[in-house]
């Protein structure tokens, strides 16, 4: 009797996933066609939450980089759309990737400063980074300075004629840059990558010692999550039409909710983010009239979480059944013949 | 004149600052813990001044006997109870934990006291000043804190190097497994570290309270100007953190006397300089 | 007999799934020095970690002058007489020479061993006493952590590879003191690789191979090739 092992990627429950998560992507392209204008405004806010929230854990569960810092480049991604596009003439759909881009090329210096700093003063240096770039926008008088701009109307009619127009488009970006960022991590944890950074994530000093170069992988992760999330914070504004400093560099809104969502749904996973998100939108509905109860209730279950159950709602169930919907490790599956 | 006004004015500033900056850099020093919510202690030590001063209409100053304790107190059972049990290898829970706290405690602000700005009234020795020199006063107010400050750090210092706590509290930060082996409870040890941290706290907020408009909001500012202080003067060195403060806080005075809305941005970016010129800070932590 | 001042009966250890010791027994008496030897990975530090509570013991059976302490914090067992002497000396850094020592007496201390008694013990130090901790030659390390372990005034104390990177002549000089110290009537445990220091000094040897008591004696009546079968196991005494 001999042993032999396939090494197997996919699982059952990854390939009936599969064919579910095809179908529920169709269902939720053609939602201009099925929904209401408020869901398709709510669904725009869902997705770019989701792509936020799969971006920060891909640095904190992943890299290793605990950052609070991320509304840099939420709000870079935005000014730089709003720039682009009154300023330079650009189209704003070609002022959104452009965003993206710009926000990952200065993603590389802001790197180098802040990787200056390791673990926890690293999350605050982020933070200090993030307050540099929302003082310094407050600066410019053409961006409107501390009191922001709106986007000019002729720029707003060029996206599309008709408002609805405008709304679906805005609604596919967002769905195809949500898909994209989880098929971003996907890929990223597939790769040579993403045996690297499970290998940081599990110890720095063994992976260090296999010869793994920590913090080019690092940095490459910094830099390319910058630049999604730059690309998120372009469609964020590009949906409100108007930005300030404020509230392009929300540390609230664009860090301590992402955070949230990571932790309640789970660290570490791909499927932590999309349920994190699902119960915050689910708890924001609930408690849509609580005013800062509603922040109050979050960030306690989201403490709760990290004291008692660390990995979140998807620890939980993938403890309990064996579970994996996005097969990014491998499996060593022993035959007998 | 301006600009040495300007900078005797940040010198003094610092002085809050490192009154900010002492229980971070305490707390990171002795367990490598960061506490993000570290601002919001301040500002909720404000607040528990303005209930005293309100409530009992004693000077803002003697607010300190019931604030100083009160926080001292809430730092140890916090810390036993809560943040005890985020200590370990990795560095998101406590990260994370206080992360929550910070923003559960801006808006249990928020709800309790509304989003107005406060201050308290110190009566004569707000407007009270030295005159160094024509067009050079020195506040009395000003030079209160920063005395303060020089007392807390000295004051920390001696217990530091003086008392036998002081000495287990260094022992701890220089390695805490083998500290267990002397007979010292990890628990406890990191529970009295924070007390002494949220004591210095409660100061630090009382003065925010007198010198300046706080509302529920201004905490994160706060953690990032004790951060930049600690930074700045390097870890692990107290008096470093006094230099780091007062840099930080010229730096502050200098840019607003260039424009007043590049007073944060200046003490940002002199942190920045510093961060990339001496990573270890100007004055890292010496043997002995 | 009286009853003995440590004893453990089938103590194991862990590491995560990785099991370290497999049921040990092990007894020593008031007054006693003994040696345990080994050879690298045969689970004597674990065996000390565990005793002293560094390594979780819950459940375990551990008796300590005459009380079970198993799964008992290592602070607490201080305060009850344990003392040790870690591998690798562990002083602290920012700490002085006699700051190092003094905090040896943090979780308890008494009279016989004081300051004074320490620098008796090893004149060397009180010279050295305001130098940082670190600053000294290994030997000098050495001495100040056999004394910041007395300072507690144990009634057990445990020395984890004392000689351990020292040269020949100052380990000599640390096992010097080894008598002196039981002189005051200490009850001791040493762990050594170095087999010849460790029977010149005990009264009696475990020996641990792999996790377990390969075997136990008095240093007169074991023969050197019992020891070495028992250090280095069969196999490799088969195949030399």
């Amino acid at each position: 009797m001999s042993m032999s092992y396939t090494v197997q990627r996919s699982t059952k429950a990854s390939r009936v996933a599969m064919t579910v998560g095809v179908l529920i992507v169709i269902g939720l392209a053609l939602a201009p066609y099925w929904a209401s204008r408020g869901d398709l405004r709510m669904m725009v806010e869902i997705f770019y939450y989701l792509a936020l929230a799969q971006m920060w854990s891909l640095l904190a569960g992943y890299g290793g980089l605990v950052s609070v810092g991320q509304q840099a480049f939420v709000g870079l991604g935005g000014y730089m759309l709003f720039a682009l596009a009154a300023f330079g003439g650009v189209n704003p759909i070609l002022a959104l990737v452009l965003a993206g881009v710009i926000t990952a090329l200065v993603a590389i210096p802001t790197a180098f400063v802040a990787f200056r700093l390791t673990g926890a003063y690293f999350a605050i240096g982020t933070w200090v980074i993030a307050e540099v770039f929302r003082l310094g926008f407050a600066q410019v008088s053409a961006l409107g300075g501390g009191s922001g701009m709106s986007l000019p109307a002729s720029i707003v009619r060029s996206i599309a004629e008709s408002r609805s127009g405008r709304e679906h488009l805005v609604y596919w970006i967002a769905l195809a840059i949500a898909l994209g960022s989880i098929l971003m991590v996907f890929l990223l944890l597939r790769s040579r990558w993403g045996l690297a950074m499970t290998a940081i994530r599990d110890s720095e000093t063994a992976s260090e010692s296999l010869g793994v170069e920590t913090y080019v992988t690092k940095f490459l992760v910094y830099v390319a999550a910058a630049g999604m999330t730059g690309l998120v914070g372009a469609l964020i504004f590009l949906q409100k039409l108007r930005i300030s400093p404020d509230a392009a560099f929300s540390v609230q809104d664009w860090t301590a909710l992402v955070i949230f969502i990571v932790v309640i749904g789970g660290i570490g996973s791909i499927e932590g983010p999309i349920i994190g998100v699902i119960v915050f939108f689910l708890l924001r509905e609930i408690a849509a009239d609580w005013g800062s109860w509603y922040l109050i209730v979050l960030g306690g279950i989201a403490v709760a979480t990290m004291l008692f159950a660390p990995r979140g709602i998807w620890g939980l169930i993938s403890d309990k059944w064996d579970i994996n919907l996005f097969p990014v490790g491998r499996r060593l599956i022993t035959e007998k013949d | 004149m301006d600009w040495i006004n300007a900078i005797v004015q940040g010198i003094l500033l610092g002085g809050l600052y490192a009154l900010f900056a002492a229980g971070l850099s305490l707390m990171f020093g002795v367990m490598r813990f960061v506490n993000i919510a570290h601002g919001d202690f301040i500002v909720m030590a404000a607040y528990g001044a303005l209930l005293a001063v309100t409530f009992t209409g004693v000077h803002p100053l003697l607010s300190m006997i019931v604030v100083v304790p009160g926080l001292a107190l809430m730092g140890y059972f916090g810390q036993r109870i809560l943040l005890n049990r985020t200590l370990g290898d990795d560095i998101l829970p406590p990260l994370l934990v206080t992360f929550g706290f910070s923003i559960i405690i801006q808006n249990v602000l928020l709800e309790v006291f509304s989003a107005d700005s406060q201050k308290l009234q110190a009566g004569a020795l707000e407007t009270a000043s030295i005159q160094i020199a024509e067009g050079l006063n020195i506040g009395l107010m000003p030079l209160l804190i920063f005395l303060s400050a020089l007392g807390v750090i000295g004051g920390l210092q001696a217990f530091f190097y003086r008392t036998s706590l002081g000495r287990v509290l260094r022992a701890t930060s220089d390695d805490q497994d083998t500290v267990r082996l002397m007979g010292a409870d990890n628990a406890k040890i990191f529970g009295y570290a924070t007390a002494i941290a949220s004591a210095v706290v409660g100061i630090a907020g009382v003065y925010l309270a007198m010198r300046t408009n706080f509302d529920p909001s201004v905490g994160p500012a706060r953690l990032l100007f004790a951060f930049e202080a600690v930074i700045i003067g390097g870890l692990g060195n107290l008096w470093g953190t006094l230099a780091g403060g007062i840099i930080l806080g010229v730096a502050q005075t200098i840019g607003a006397q260039i424009d007043p809305g590049l007073q944060i941005l200046a003490g940002h970016i002199a942190f920045l300089i510093v961060l990339v010129v001496k990573p270890q800070g100007l004055f890292p932590k010496m043997k002995g | 007999m009286p009853e003995p001042i440590l004893q453990t009966k089938g103590l194991e250890a862990f590491y995560g799934d990785f099991q370290a010791l497999f049921g040990i027994d092990f007894e020593i008496h008031e007054g006693e020095t003994i040696a345990i030897i080994g050879s690298n990975g045969a689970g004597k530090s674990t065996f000390l970690r565990s005793i002293t509570g560094m390594l979780k013991t819950q459940g375990q059976d551990i008796q300590f002058l005459g009380k079970p302490v198993g799964g008992a914090t290592a602070h607490s067992l201080v305060k009850q007489g344990l003392a040790m002497v870690p591998e690798g000396r562990k002083l602290f850094p920012s700490l002085t020479v006699e700051e190092n020592l003094m905090i040896g007496a943090y979780g308890r201390s008494g009279s016989d061993w004081t300051l004074e008694t320490i620098y008796d013990l090893f004149p060397i130090l009180k010279e050295r006493r305001h130098h940082g901790g670190t600053e000294l030659s290994g030997g000098q390390q050495q001495m100040v952590a056999i004394g910041r372990g007395l300072m507690s005034n144990p009634k057990l104390l445990l020395c984890d590879e004392i000689s351990l990177g020292l040269a020949p002549i100052i380990i000599k000089d640390i096992y010097e003191a080894v008598p002196k110290i039981k002189a005051t009537g200490a009850t001791m445990i040493v762990v050594e690789q170095d087999i010849n220091q460790a029977l010149a000094v005990a009264d009696r040897v475990y020996c641990f191979q792999e996790g377990r008591v390969s075997l136990t004696g008095t240093p007169t009546t074991l023969t050197k090739d019992e020891i070495s079968a028992a250090y280095f196991g069969l196999e490799a005494e088969g195949a030399q």
